[in-house]
């Protein structure tokens, strides 16, 4: 018998055949892993010289700190908001290559269970994430004095509501995708930016109307920016904006992985998994 | 009575308007080779996906291994595969990388030693390291079937396994089903158009058109009852609606 004894429930080795896929098509593809560092590269070059710009101008005309708190905040903002998009697209572009490759049925006719696929995609969101940001958070130490690592424990904490957010809404993406085929595609690039005004990513939630506050704290990503802006400039850790954060991403969390478990169930009856395309 | 290796029962699968497998029922004993021909959009593909829990019945059931694939499919799934032209590998992996993952995946022992049987009996070796996208049709075929025969598996669906080959491939490929089959006492069902194949390959034919099962037998009795000289014009007379000469 070749077959190991065991198939019953959750499987870390399934996971861990999932995760070297990935990573042996990383491997094999480096304008791929290129692609992780350019575009937050591109965008920390930009801003970090808007922001040196900006601080030569307030020098000149004598309000430097409170210029440079601005430029801190526009730059730690950037950053937090590319860690959000580079998870969800790090979970996305991983289910995507199945899609792309009309791999899934392959996949889903093997013993690996919809959960140990989540959970691989969820590895390789982070791993696409720390190849993509940490070099770029050490170029904007280096070119903008800007030490997103000096935040310590309250990075830890920022990163984790950004990367739980990320990972409900690749998941929801990606069965949708299952359902529907490519043409769903589009999603995974762009959802975040449809967030992206109502999560006050670069000024505070009081700039939006009343109504529309009350959308913004639907969102976990508004609670991170809001601690955001509280550390650098008050230098004080929000630790109840981090607790609400994180029961609302576990509840998102759970309503996105049944949101999966539901298309799945529905591809299943369309008969879409055996023909996934367009 | 020899061991079911699947039954269908009144199998059927609805697409809006349309019937695609009307009500069928049968049962495949352990150890044989049942080909599934029909015309296209006769249901073949369906019915495949259905008994590997991939297309979800509109009613009736399917049980491989005697196991409800509709409720319990991941206690089975280990023990069989499937193969297709249609459904493709990772092409940037490396045959041996495919290898590996959906051995891990199968969840098979001694991956390597697996591996390198496969590769022997597949002649895969030398484009064992070579991106799955540069192989020609055929190396490809031979990769997919490695891919399907990793985890040893007792029950082996397959759907076209030589559309597009050339007949040398092809009857290549033939050869090593039988070999296959010969040494695991597997359970196969096949999905063809190709006639040739279906005679040489299977104990047994269900034919199916327009969702539903018109005729079932050995080769040799279908070509018999329908007073034919071979498969490829039974086929002919069942695509064209004349029944068989004598009566079942």
């Amino acid at each position: 018998m070749r077959r190991a004894a065991n198939h019953s429930g959750f499987s870390t080795a399934r996971v861990g055949a999932m995760v070297t896929r990935y990573l042996y098509l990383l491997r094999s593809s480096w304008p791929r892993v290129a692609e992780l560092v350019y575009w937050p590269a591109v965008q920390v070059m930009t801003w970090g010289f808007l922001q040196t710009y900006i601080r030569a101008q307030a020098n000149a005309s004598g309000v430097a700190g409170t210029m440079a708190v601005a430029g801190g905040t526009l730059v730690g903002a950037l950053l937090l908001w590319d860690a959000l998009f580079r998870a969800q697209l790090g979970f996305s572009m991983s289910f995507m290559e199945e899609m792309w490759s009309r791999n899934i049925s392959n996949l889903l006719i093997t013993p690996l269970r919809p959960i140990e696929l989540a959970a691989a995609l969820m590895t390789m969101s982070l791993v696409r994430l720390a190849v993509g940001l940490v070099p770029v958070s050490l170029l904007a130490l280096w070119a903008f004095s800007f030490n997103l690592w000096g935040l310590g424990f309250v990075l830890v904490a920022f990163f984790v509501n950004l990367v739980l957010t990320s990972w409900a809404i690749g998941l929801a993406i990606a069965g949708l995708v299952l359902r529907n085929g490519l043409g769903a595609e589009g999603l995974a690039w762009s959802v975040l930016f449809f967030v992206m005004p109502f999560a006050c990513v670069y000024y505070p939630v009081a700039t939006l109307p009343s109504w529309l506050q009350v959308l913004a704290w639907c969102l976990p990503p508004t609670y991170v920016f809001e601690g955001l802006r509280a550390a650098i400039v008050a230098h004080v850790f929000r630790l109840d904006l981090m607790l609400e954060a994180l029961a609302i991403n576990l509840g998102l969390l759970a309503a996105a992985g049944g949101c999966f478990l539901a298309l799945l169930e529905s591809a299943r009856k369309a008969g879409s998994l055996l023909q996934m395309g367009e | 009575m020899p061991a079911l290796a699947i039954e269908a029962r009144q199998l059927a699968k609805r697409f809006g308007a349309t019937m695609a497998v009307d009500a069928i029922s049968f049962s495949i004993e352990a150890g044989s080779v049942t080909g599934l021909l029909g015309g296209n959009g006769a249901g073949k593909t369906t019915t495949i996906g259905m008994i590997m829990g991939l297309i979800a019945p509109s009613s009736g059931a399917v049980r491989v291994l005697g196991v409800d694939m509709a409720r319990e499919r991941y206690r089975v799934l280990a023990r069989m595969n499937f193969e297709s032209p249609y459904v493709d590998m990772p092409h940037r992996l490396t045959v041996r990388q495919n290898l590996r993952v959906f051995g891990r995946l199968y969840g098979v022992a001694d991956l390597s030693r697996r591996i390198d049987e496969l590769s022997e009996g597949l002649a895969l070796t030398p484009f064992l390291d070579r991106a799955v996208g540069s192989l020609s049709a055929g190396q490809k075929t031979r990769v997919a079937l490695a891919k399907a025969l990793i985890n040893d598996p007792e029950v082996l669906l397959l759907d076209e396994p030589t559309a597009s080959l050339d007949p040398d491939t092809a009857d290549w490929v033939r050869g090593r089903l039988e070999t296959f089959r010969r040494a695991r006492g597997a359970t196969i069902l096949l999905a063809s158009h190709n006639m040739a194949e279906v005679e040489r390959l299977c104990d047994r034919v269900i034919m199916l058109k327009q969702g539903a099962v018109v005729d079932d037998g050995a080769p040799e009795a279908l070509i018999a009852r329908y007073g034919r000289a071979n498969l490829e014009e039974v086929f002919l007379d069942v695509a064209r609606g004349i029944g068989p000469e004598r009566p079942a």
